[in-house]
């Protein structure tokens, strides 16, 4: 097809509207398997932005292409579980059977093979990504299969053989994904949640008390940082404005987080009913729901959803028969970028730029989506919502500790007998937990993802609640045979991989950071290394512009406070001032390639060497 | 009377011009100190243990190793002077090659066949016997061996290498303020 004319189409199918630009990005690389150079001139020329804009944002998010790829894209998942469970052993026969190295495209254009973050898919690690389509436990044997299927057929989808539970097996689902349930608690996960009671009573009161309802719940932010949910509602209702915005943020991309997939497989109604209370509290008409790429493959289930709850008066205009409460919902979908989970980031994305947060002051309560007032919550969070108008704050507020209130959800994932979602009340202690998922030699438990807190045996007394181990949900099990500084070393990829590269500390910063972790891996190090690493991660964590940078290196920090013997039975201290990290022989090892000759100083004999 | 050492490894020789730029005071310090090896008596050998050591340039060839390591044989204090000793400087811009399946062939054609400006009629990269062989990348003085100061800076001034060395002479290197030996 003609570049011009798609452009053109996927420009005025958002009404050439630079906001929309994730949206006409995903239309156009759908259509043309790429945006290439070409590409990005006609859209910049549709929308009136210089094409150097539209690049930026091309390049900024992993899932856009600037060079055409395979018709079939393999993505392999390479967080740390999927590493542990086999996904390299995995990408090697992916690699073989296919002719091609990871990166790699083949030369007939039907296939790349590609790594990516967390897909969200940690408790049936290794999993992958075949274009929309989500394989999970795969291994060295069916990847062969998968790849004699796919050269067969060209149809990700004939990868599904067997659908999964619940609203996996949907037809607008149809993913092999399983929810693994283990435990379900009163609030989220129990069976027979009464459909819509939550919003009836929210109608029922006026927008204040709603707040209030839910303030005095004492619900704080299900996504990690615990900001009280009241209170933002407050903030962003308190703010004069023409209009406001509820967002909801789906973009779960914390490594070894897997929850709001299953509340988005199997609570979609609860979520869409939460946010709509929220507009009702804030008096908001329009609603964003940002989904991460990686969970495209719901979609359509989910805009079926919308559009059966606009059918049944539920969005839309006067809202089950209450005169001028109007609200819609529109999913905007993501295109790989962990960042974009940060509000502000998730806010950029949303207006179609890059993913990067934004300066705070102004909070985006006062200032956010379109520089509205903008409630971002997580997908949890308002499930609770709804669950709190439904059966009142006081029921909410008996559950769980004093300062944290409710259920939480946790997705486990690791080295345990029952990998899945937890729904447990706040306050239990790691220990129990770790006997409830059937951990049998559990040393090191990551609670929170990448970004949160390890907890090594001396603590598995500490308690999950946002006053002791807080957690956005990941806890990730790593069993007594694992190496903590391969999993410091992996996190520290991660975020050198998912900077946004704003600021600099985090940019450079965790680069440095890993090349030291490296040293002292490799048994370079001296214990002035350890100081530096501690320094370097105390300036990046003070100077850096979101929450990214001020959690990457925490994982180094607890590391070295939870196993000081792991990281000293490393070290070694340089003899005759000499640095064991420096390599002379290996140094010189091109160059006597390239100069086909040894060298004099350091070869036993000098001259000219023939290979 | 102290001794001192000083050497270009990967540098400009930039530093040690700005060691003289601490005019009129070179016959304060040659009353204080006696040069042992030194570009600027021209010794070419260590003739005993010296007391400080100043090295300009980090290594990016054999030879600079070799020489950094007898510098840290015999020397009490090693100083890296100038931004290249730190933080490899200038040269270390050929590390940048990094997406390159053969990165030093590359670095070697760049500088002599490819760049706009480059006579070559021979087609050959030097590979004189005598020449030392290049490392596979520019690597700092404080990645190949234990250094006890730096002193940043492109180059670091006159006055700041004489605050250095007097500080370090008196015995008194507490006296070296944080901004001259740090540069952020």
């Amino acid at each position: 097809m003609n570049i011009t004319t798609v452009v053109k189409q996927a420009c005025s199918k958002f009404g050439n509207d630079r906001g929309r630009l994730i949206d006409i990005l995903w239309e156009v690389q759908n259509n043309l398997g790429c945006i290439d150079e070409q590409a990005m001139n006609a859209i910049a020329a549709e929308v009136k932005v210089h094409r150097v804009e539209i690049e930026g944002v091309v390049s900024f998010y992993s899932f856009f292409s600037e060079k055409r790829k395979g018709k079939i894209i393999i993505r392999l998942c390479d967080d740390v579980i999927d590493i542990n469970a086999g996904i390299e052993q995995v990408a090697t026969v992916f690699s073989e059977e296919l002719g091609i190295g990871i990166g790699q495209t083949s030369a007939d254009g039907n296939f790349s093979l590609e790594y990516t973050a967390c897909i969200g898919m940690s408790d049936q690690a290794p999993a992958a990504l075949v274009n929309n389509v989500v394989i999970t436990n795969i291994t060295p044997a069916s990847a062969k299969e998968i790849t004699r299927t796919l050269k067969d057929t060209l149809d990700p989808s004939k990868l599904v053989t067997k659908v999964g539970d619940g609203n996996n097996a949907h037809t607008l689902v149809s993913a092999m994904v399983r929810n693994n349930i283990r435990k379900q608690g009163e609030v989220l996960l129990a069976d027979g949640i009464p459909a819509d009671a939550g919003l009836g009573n929210a109608l029922k009161k006026t927008s204040p008390e709603v707040i209030q309802e839910i303030a005095d719940s004492g619900l704080r932010g299900r996504g990690g940082a615990g900001f009280p949910t009241g209170e933002k509602f407050k903030l962003a209702q308190r703010t004069e404005a023409d209009q406001r915005y509820v967002i909801c943020n789906a973009d779960e991309g914390e490594p070894g987080t897997f929850k709001d997939r299953v509340l988005l497989t199997e609570r979609p109604s609860l979520i869409f009913e939460g946010m709509t209370i929220a507009a009702y509290a804030i008096g908001s008409t329009s609603g964003i729901m940002y989904l991460r790429a990686e969970y495209a493959y719901l979609r359509p289930f989910l805009e079926s959803v919308l559009e059966n709850r606009r059918q049944a008066g539920l969005l839309g205009k006067d809202i089950c028969g209450k005169k001028g409460f109007c609200f819609d919902i529109r999913i905007q979908m993501g295109a790989g970028a962990y960042i974009c989970g940060e509000e502000s980031a998730l806010i950029s994305s949303c207006e179609g730029l890059r993913g990067e947060p934004k300066n705070r002051p102004p909070f985006p309560v006062e200032r956010g989506y379109l520089s509205k007032p903008t409630i971002v919550n997580n997908v949890e969070t308002f499930c609770c919502v709804a669950r709190i108008l439904d059966r009142g704050s006081n029921w909410f507020a008996g559950i769980g500790t004093k300062a944290s209130r409710g259920t939480k959800l946790l997705s486990v994932c690791g080295d345990c007998a029952r990998p899945g979602v937890y729904e447990v009340p706040y306050g239990l202690e790691v220990a129990e937990l770790l006997d409830m998922v059937g951990a049998e030699d559990p040393a090191i438990v990551q609670v929170g993802g990448a970004s949160g807190e390890m907890v090594g045996r001396s603590s598995f007394g500490r308690k999950i609640c946002f006053s002791d181990v807080a957690t956005g949900g990941a806890v990730m099990i790593f069993n007594s045979h694992r190496n903590v500084l391969a999993i410091v070393d992996h996190f520290l990829k991660f975020f050198a991989d998912e900077s946004c590269g704003y600021c600099t500390p985090c940019r450079v910063g965790i680069v440095f950071l890993r090349e030291r972790m490296q040293k002292v891996m490799h048994g370079f190090a001296e214990s002035a290394d350890l100081d530096y690493l501690r320094d370097l991660s105390k300036t990046i964590m003070m100077t850096s512009r979101c929450g990214l940078g001020s959690s990457a290196p925490k994982a180094i920090l607890n590391s070295m406070d939870q196993f000081p013997l792991v990281y000293s039975s490393h070290l070694r201290e340089a003899k005759d001032g000499v640095q064991a990290g420096f390599n002379i022989q290996k140094a010189l090892d091109e160059s006597r390639r390239i100069a086909k000759r040894t060298s004099m100083i350091y070869d036993p004999v000098y001259g000219e060497k023939n290979e | 009377m102290k001794r001192v050492a000083t050497v270009s490894l990967a540098g400009c020789f930039g530093c040690h011009m700005s060691l003289l730029d601490i005019d009129e005071r070179i016959l304060e310090l040659v009353k204080l100190v006696e040069f042992d090896r030194s570009p600027v008596n021209d010794l070419k050998k260590f003739k005993m243990r010296c007391d400080i050591g100043l090295v300009e340039g980090g290594c990016c060839n054999e030879e600079n190793v070799h020489t950094l390591r007898e510098f840290r044989k015999n020397c009490d204090v090693l100083v890296g002077v100038g931004q290249c000793a730190v933080m490899g400087g200038l040269p270390v811009m050929r590390n940048a090659i990094m997406h390159s399946s053969d990165p030093l062939r590359e670095c070697l054609e760049t500088a002599y066949f490819n760049s706009p400006y480059v006579y070559n009629p021979t087609n050959d990269i030097p590979n004189d016997p005598a020449l030392p062989l290049i490392l596979d990348k520019v690597y700092t003085c404080p990645e190949v061996v234990k250094m006890d100061y730096l002193i940043p800076g492109c180059p670091p001034s006159g006055d700041v290498l004489w605050q250095t060395l007097t500080a370090l002479l008196n015995g008194k290197p507490s006296d070296l303020p944080g901004e001259i030996i740090r540069f952020d």
